[in-house]
């Protein structure tokens, strides 16, 4: 993915070339405009600036399927029908076993659900739209541990087989170091590279 | 025709039961005196209004002057579509939205009624026209003011629901398919009450309208089904337009969700 001089939410600018199998984490105060970067990229908030994916500008692909493929992972999941398997559709559950379900999550209500299984749920459901890119927001907030060691290996398990690429937001510079190699500052309305 | 006449002072004392409701809820603070005294003033001046304009029109059935009264209760109405509502689409859009899903359910179903039911000579002839248009365009008015009304103010609460959906690459069109359903719903319900509710608990006005006037009431029962079928589908086709063409502006060309493109609320 390629974002070139990326305008948005209050004027902030950010450009970008991302890699395939490479992982760039974003860090910064809250309310900076992390999650407003991710939105834009997602195509969920107007921005100006060159975005494309493959050489393919945003403006050429078809929203729904350009949100397909840039998927965008919320700090908060939300659900909108009553179960968990009418959100998604699962080729197998291989991926359910190992973010630690079985198969019987899928007839659960998602009004049971407690708010580290929506993040893991919602993790699933991301991955199951095969994204090109992954924009993760805080996506292991809350989880315990274990769970987060599953989830950081999970994606990157899918970064190198699908060779997509990720943005990762976190306030947990360890983890950052754990799954990035590089990553970005965003301090005072202004994107740096941090040092490592 | 057998009517009896109503004085000055009859209506008078209807007027002072508004008073009465009038100063017991402002005893009680409900903070609704004001409103209710404006919509009394409203009532008894647009009517008296109507009145001279229906007379007048009957004297003189020049088919301009009827197309400027029926616009008239068009623009009308779509000013009050916006009127009660909590946070609606901004600028001219909630307007435009109302008027034009008004025009083609009300216009549509009164003219079919006026040429194919009721088959007047002049199929224009205000008797008919005025009160059947009015009848339905006020109807259609409430159906599409709920159904907008639900729409915005559940799209408003829905954000994050909506663009999940998005988010997960589904189309505007089945991020808000559920929204739209509701709307549409809300919208026809008071009619759809009203039709199963009609002769077992209550007396459509028209009908007492008729029969007051010394109507048969099975002549009067006639029309009141007609005029509940015209209403219920003028009613059920412009809360659909509404909806739809509503939830299309609450997204843009590349299917994102704008809220922006909505009003504050009202305090």
């Amino acid at each position: 993915m390629n974002i070139n001089e990326l305008r948005y939410g209050p004027g902030i600018r950010f450009s970008l070339r991302l890699e395939c199998g490479e992982c760039v984490g974003l860090t910064g105060p809250s309310g900076g405009g992390k999650t407003l970067l991710l939105r834009a990229l997602a195509d969920l908030d107007p921005s100006n600036g060159d975005l494309s994916l493959n050489q393919a500008k945003k403006e050429t692909v078809e929203p729904a399927q350009w949100r397909k493929q840039v998927g965008y992972l919320s700090s908060e999941s939300a659900w909108w029908a009553t179960r968990v398997g009418e959100h998604f559709n699962l080729e197998n559950n291989a991926l359910l076993i190992t973010m630690g379900f079985e198969n019987q999550v899928l007839n659960w209500d998602v009004q049971r659900l407690s708010s580290g299984e929506r993040q893991r749920l919602a993790f699933i459901r991301l991955l199951c739209q095969k994204p090109k890119v992954l924009l993760l927001d805080e996506p292991t907030a809350n989880l315990d541990s274990e769970n987060k060691a599953q989830l950081e290996k999970s994606v990157l398990d899918y970064l190198r087989t699908q060779k997509a690429a990720c943005l990762w937001v976190s306030h947990d510079r360890e983890q950052l170091k754990r799954v990035s190699k590089r990553s970005l500052h965003l301090s005072s309305g202004v994107w740096r590279e941090s040092p490592t | 025709m057998n009517v009896i006449l109503l004085s000055a002072t009859d209506l008078a004392m209807a007027g002072g039961l508004i008073f009465l409701l009038g100063s017991a809820s402002q005893i009680s603070r409900l903070g609704i005196t004001k409103s209710l005294y404006i919509a009394s003033f409203r009532t008894a001046g647009q009517l008296f209004l109507i009145g001279f304009v229906l007379k007048a029109l009957f004297e003189n059935p020049n088919p301009l002057w009827i197309l400027l009264v029926s616009l008239t209760m068009l623009i009308a109405a779509g000013r009050e579509v916006g009127a009660r509502q909590n946070r609606k689409l901004a600028g001219k859009w909630n307007f435009l939205t109302g008027t034009t899903a008004m025009f083609f359910s009300s216009f549509t179903i009164t003219f079919f009624a006026l040429v194919a039911i009721i088959q007047n000579d002049r199929w224009y002839d205000p008797q008919y026209g005025i009160p059947l248009l009015g009848m339905v365009l006020g109807n259609t008015m409430t159906g599409v003011s709920l159904g907008l009304d639900n729409l915005t103010t559940s799209s408003w609460k829905s954000k994050n629901t909506i663009e999940a959906q998005l988010a997960c690459g589904l189309s505007w069109q089945k991020s808000i398919s559920t929204i739209r359903r509701d709307s549409i719903r809300t919208g026809m319900i008071p009619i759809i009450n009203s039709m199963a509710a009609a002769g077992l608990v209550s007396l459509p006005g028209m009908m007492t309208g008729q029969i007051l006037s010394g109507t048969s009431p099975l002549e009067a029962v006639k029309y009141q089904i007609l005029i509940m079928f015209l209403i219920a589908s003028g009613t059920g086709i412009g809360t659909l337009i509404a909806v739809i063409l509503g939830s299309r502006r609450l997204f843009d060309d590349r299917h994102r969700l704008r809220l922006d493109r909505l009003t504050e609320p009202r305090q």
